[in-house]
């Protein structure tokens, strides 16, 4: 079962070393952690997604509490939420593939970021099953090289996890 | 204009300003400028052989007399050296704060001359930690350190210094206002539906059992945890570090629990039908396999610690609070409740096992490691802080030395530290001076960390340090005698005249073969004025019964080959030996 833990932290040195540090020594799989900034200063925000059952997420939760540079934490999985994940995906283009991978391209909101030669650069910004399905019919054209964020997420309706109370 | 000071001396002024007296460490290059600043201060520096020596000491002092145990070590190997005793207060969650000299903050990267990385080193197995290089940023650090090994659940916090931060000046004013951090709340509110679940399940149980854990010594709840017991007439069990929080000789203490407690009492939890845990996390060497592990008991958990909550054991009312607060909470709630039959019944499983098997050791002459605690516990009336290395010595101690008081047995519990017991008895000296401090260690433990005698003979510290002498590493003997066919892999010690190591620190050495000796040679420990170490000669092959082997359930335990005869003895300290 996957959960969406979302983390307002201070950022500061060794942060992400001590979440990282967390789920490695309590034997928690990450599928995916990205970290990036919020609107305010010195408030950064993690989107960790794991694999784990009710009870061990609720106490990853605790455990992440526990630390000190920590300010709040959020389980998005019992919750209606906006889930994101971004690719660029480096594909083959020779001979008759070009119209296939323009009909992809078409059928799944893709973009065209860059072109080669031999190859096209496809930007997918979705749901992550959405990103999954695409790449899936990708992958029969030769995909060359390829990167994934990581999911980010948000709950939906106007309550809102603010970084702006620990300004 | 505000005064100038030193990083150095801002760091002694933090630590006078936090109270602290005394100091355990070990100096070097990336801590000289502090070394040198500390001699215009009024702190009590305690030199220390090993920096182990040093952490342990920290925690020996804080476990004993309450406060924040401070240790201080150079860069690198320094730093290194202080790992075991961190992790030791970390996983028996203790409130020390390790200040670490670091090289020059240009220098950090580059693989300078003893450089490590500490915080990265001990990052998960600290509370927290700093890395300190900026002059201004000292006191923050130290401040915070303070508050957070001894808020909420305490713990090892390091706060590590560059050289050139302690060399670099900066306006000083000691900062009084109370810290305040975003992230650490560890103030804590009770919910009310957990409450009423907790009182409803207390009403409905017939055969309760209350868990007397270390949370008792560290939230003060012993008259609460007391009161309460009394108030619902219910039998409470101990975890080794919660021994002292509840009176050993008060009626409704059954014992010990777990690997090596009674058996009575592990029977008692497998019949329960409710389980009291206050301040205790269900340690594997508590629950034994947990798929078998009081299948009939409802369990009300009171930890500071959310994280502590389903973690081992799956509570059917948690609540996560100082233990005294909620204890004064459940108190006014509770009914007043009659256990009387369950408690009989525990009685009469105790039976004829009472006060175990320490009656039917064999009268061969041998001097055998029960009697030895049992005496001292005797001699010494029960008033003695004892300090314990790990290992069988460590386990006889938890059985045959009666702990009234909270603070009184100071041991390695989580981690399970040998070479704990000199050291942390050391500072346990220093925050109790007026108390009698006995370090029982075995022949293996002690050698781990003998060197600190030398510490205590330059200190002129008096702790009575009793040798358990078997010739063994006992306990992982005892391992091998029960799990490996005997196979003395590696457990035989030759060890050298301990008798003669302590003479050669200018301490009285002491040694005891057979019975009849120990009190003798307890007595002329006692009336010494330095320490003395008394090496007791005991029996080789003996072994802590009852064991409930590692994973078993815990009611399948090894019981001494004979069973003692029937015997109604019942001891107390002020019996004649």
């Amino acid at each position: 079962m996957h959960h969406t833990l979302v983390a307002l932290v201070e950022d500061k040195p060794g942060v992400l070393n001590r979440v990282a540090s967390l789920f490695r020594r309590r034997a928690f799989n990450i599928e995916s952690l990205t970290v990036g900034r919020t609107d305010v200063p010195g408030i950064s925000r993690m989107t960790v997604v794991i694999d784990s059952d009710q009870v061990s997420a609720d106490r990853v939760m605790a455990y992440l509490y526990k630390l000190v540079n920590v300010l709040q934490v959020e389980d998005l999985r019992d919750v209606p939420a906006v889930a994101r994940d971004l690719a660029l995906v480096k594909v083959a283009v020779a001979g008759h593939d070009r119209a296939q991978l323009l009909r992809v391209v078409d059928e799944t909101r893709a973009h065209i970021v860059d072109t080669g030669e031999q190859t096209m650069t496809l930007e997918i910004t979705g749901e992550p099953p959405h990103v999954d399905a695409v790449i899936s019919r990708l992958e029969p054209l030769g995909i060359i090289e390829m990167v994934r964020t990581g999911q980010v997420a948000m709950r939906r309706g106007d309550v809102g996890l603010s970084a702006t109370q620990y300004s | 204009m505000p005064l100038q000071r030193s990083g150095a001396q801002i760091i002694w002024e933090c630590l006078v300003h936090e109270g602290v007296t005394t100091v355990f460490g070990y100096p070097g290059g990336a801590i000289l400028p502090a070394y040198d600043a500390m001699l215009d201060y009024p702190i009590r520096h305690v030199l220390v052989r090993h920096e182990q020596g040093a952490s342990h000491m920290a925690d020996g002092y804080a476990r004993a007399g309450g406060g924040v145990g401070v240790a201080i070590a150079t860069s690198g190997p320094g730093a290194t050296n202080l790992v075991t005793g961190i992790a030791t207060a970390q996983m028996d969650s203790v409130p020390i704060v390790c200040i670490t000299g670091q090289v020059p903050s240009k220098l950090i990267g580059y693989d300078a001359f003893q450089e490590t990385d500490i915080t990265g080193i001990t990052l998960p197995i600290t509370k927290h930690s700093y890395l300190v290089t900026r002059v201004e940023d000292i006191m923050p650090a130290i401040k915070e350190a303070f508050h957070l090994a001894k808020s909420g659940r305490p713990g090892p916090v390091l706060v590590d210094i560059t050289k050139d931060a302690q060399q670099a000046k900066a306006a000083w004013e000691w900062d009084a206002t109370p810290v305040k951090m975003r992230g650490h709340r560890p103030k804590l509110t009770i919910a009310k539906s957990q409450m009423a679940k907790a009182v409803e399940l207390i009403k409905a149980s017939k055969k309760p059992v209350i868990f007397a854990g270390q949370g008792i010594l560290q939230s003060g709840a012993m008259k609460e945890v007391r009161q309460f017991a009394e108030r619902i007439n219910a039998p409470v069990a101990m975890t080794l570090l919660g021994l002292g929080g509840f009176p050993a000789s008060h009626p409704l203490n059954i014992g010990m629990m777990g690997m090596h407690g009674e058996a009575w009492v592990n029977h008692a939890i497998q019949e329960a039908d409710l389980l009291l845990a206050f301040g205790m996390r269900f340690d594997d060497r508590v629950t034994g396999n947990l798929k078998t592990y009081a299948l009939n008991a409802k369990k009300i958990h009171i930890d500071i610690d959310p994280s502590e909550i389903n973690k081992n054991v799956t509570a059917d009312a948690a609540i996560v609070a100082d233990l005294r607060h909620a204890l004064k909470d459940l108190l006014d709630a509770v009914e007043p409740g009659d256990h009387s039959q369950w408690l009989k019944y525990i009685g009469s499983m105790k039976g004829d096992s009472a006060v175990r098997d320490i009656q039917a050791l064999p009268d061969n002459g041998h001097l055998y490691a029960p009697h030895v605690i049992n005496d001292i516990w005797r001699l010494t009336e029960g008033n003695a802080i004892v300090v314990t290395d790990v290992g069988q010595h460590q386990m006889w101690e938890a059985q045959y030395y009666h702990h009234e008081k909270p603070r009184t047995l100071i041991t390695s519990g989580g981690l399970g530290t040998m070479g704990f017991g000199l050291p942390a008895a050391i500072g346990a000296k220093m925050a109790r001076p007026d108390a009698e401090v006995w370090a029982i260690v075995g022949d293996g433990g002690f050698q781990m960390t003998a060197a600190e005698l030398s510490t205590a003979a330059q200190e002129g510290v008096k702790v009575n340090v009793a040798v358990i002498n078997n010739g063994y590493l006992g306990m992982v003997r005892q391992w091998q005698e029960f799990f490996y066919e005997r196979r003395y892999a590696a457990t035989p010690l030759r060890s050298p005249d301990f008798v003669k190591l302590a003479e050669a620190h200018g301490l009285m050495g002491l040694r005891a073969e057979k019975r009849p000796e120990v009190a003798d040679v307890v007595r002329r420990a006692r009336e010494a004025d330095g320490t003395v170490l008394i090496d007791f000669r005991v029996e080789q092959e003996d072994s802590v019964y009852p064991m409930v082997p590692a994973g078993a359930d815990l009611d399948a335990m090894i019981r001494r080959p004979q069973q003692p005869p029937p015997s109604v003895l019942v001891e107390s300290a002020a019996d004649p030996i």
